[in-house]
């Protein structure tokens, strides 16, 4: 039996969101702990760095970027169970798309609009050309 | 074969079929095509509120002479939430423990325990919402306000949504019992939970504490 089972693991993918686990419930129950424990501290380094005047301040930004980017990684492995074995390619290639537009939609509004108001000619001079 | 093991291969008689038979012969069984299905459309979700996230971004310095993020956000509150939704996400697993075994019991008590700090959660940011529009500070008053209300509330809606469907799979694993099609709809379920920790972590980073910087 345990043969067999060795074989659905290998040659089938998994579902998003399934977990693949030779341990019982209590190496499950150990997974989620971990990724709870993960995430409060990275949720807690986030809201301390953005609070605090210890940290020189431009790096502020930037911090809580990695953190939240760090912290989704972690939600990703021990809540969604995403993983890299070759069970989870197909889960894998449509997140690694998803991610792709995210970067696309957001970065590229940002980088347009700034460009826009770099080059917009300042409100006041506008209004004088208008009359 | 552990109770894990048993709750992929058990009720699906093609998956336990096909354990002997060679690699990739046939359709992929239900619960993969359907969990995958899901999959796709979380992440069209998640391009959904990049854009509102995109705009959020774009006009956060746009207060048009009102309020900025640094005078309106009480990032104390903030905290609470994310330790709600947080919270309620690690029992939401639990459930899916609860429900890949079989308990009933377990995993009633764990999507009970998801759905109050749900509804914790809901509770706060409508009480934020509400003092915020009492204040002056509608989504009417700045293009900045427009977008915070857009991108907050759109994640509040959304968890509104889970917590109805929440309910439902209780109501539907007491009256069915963990038959094959209930169990893909609970890992529908909790995919479409933990998503929208993720989304909230991009909330909290922010709108809230990025947004309080500005």
């Amino acid at each position: 039996m345990s043969n067999g089972r060795h074989e659905i693991d290998d040659s089938i993918d998994l579902a998003p969101g399934d977990e693949h686990v030779e341990g019982g419930i209590g190496e499950r129950i150990l997974g989620y702990l971990t990724g709870l424990g993960l995430a409060i501290l990275l949720t807690a380094t986030s809201f301390f760095v953005a609070g605090t005047n210890l940290v020189w301040e431009p790096s502020i930004p930037v911090a809580l970027v990695v953190l939240a980017i760090a912290q989704m990684g972690v939600h990703l492995v021990f809540f969604l169970h995403i993983t890299t074995g070759p069970d989870n390619t197909n889960n894998v290639l449509a997140l690694a798309f998803g991610v792709l537009i995210v970067f696309l939609v957001i970065g590229g509004s940002l980088w347009i609009m700034a460009n826009l108001n770099h080059n917009m000619m300042p409100m006041d001079q506008f209004m004088q050309m208008q009359r | 074969m552990t109770d894990t093991a048993m709750a992929y291969s058990h009720g699906d008689p093609r998956l336990r079929s096909m354990a002997g038979a060679v690699a990739h012969s046939g359709p992929a069984p239900k619960r993969i095509v359907t969990g995958y299905g899901f999959w796709i459309f979380i992440l069209s979700d998640m391009v959904m509120f990049s854009a509102f996230f995109a705009a959020y971004a774009v006009l956060l310095g746009q207060t048009a002479g009102g309020p900025s993020g640094r005078e309106l956000f009480d990032l104390h509150n903030v905290a609470i939430e994310t330790g709600f939704l947080l919270a309620s996400s690690f029992a939401c697993g639990l459930a899916t423990i609860a429900a890949d075994t079989r308990n009933a019991n377990w995993f009633q008590l764990a999507m009970a325990v998801t759905c109050v700090l749900g509804l914790g959660f809901l509770a706060i940011e409508g009480n934020e919402f509400a003092s915020l529009v009492m204040r002056g500070a509608g989504p009417t008053r700045s293009a900045f306000l427009s977008a915070f209300f857009t991108l907050v509330g759109c994640h509040g809606l959304h968890v509104s949504a889970g917590i109805l469907w929440l309910l439902t799979m209780m109501a539907q694993v007491a009256a069915k019992g963990f038959r094959a099609d209930i169990r893909r709809r609970i890992l529908c379920f909790a995919l479409f939970w933990h998503a929208l920790d993720i989304i909230w972590i991009a909330v909290f980073t922010v709108v809230y504490l990025l947004g309080s910087a500005v």
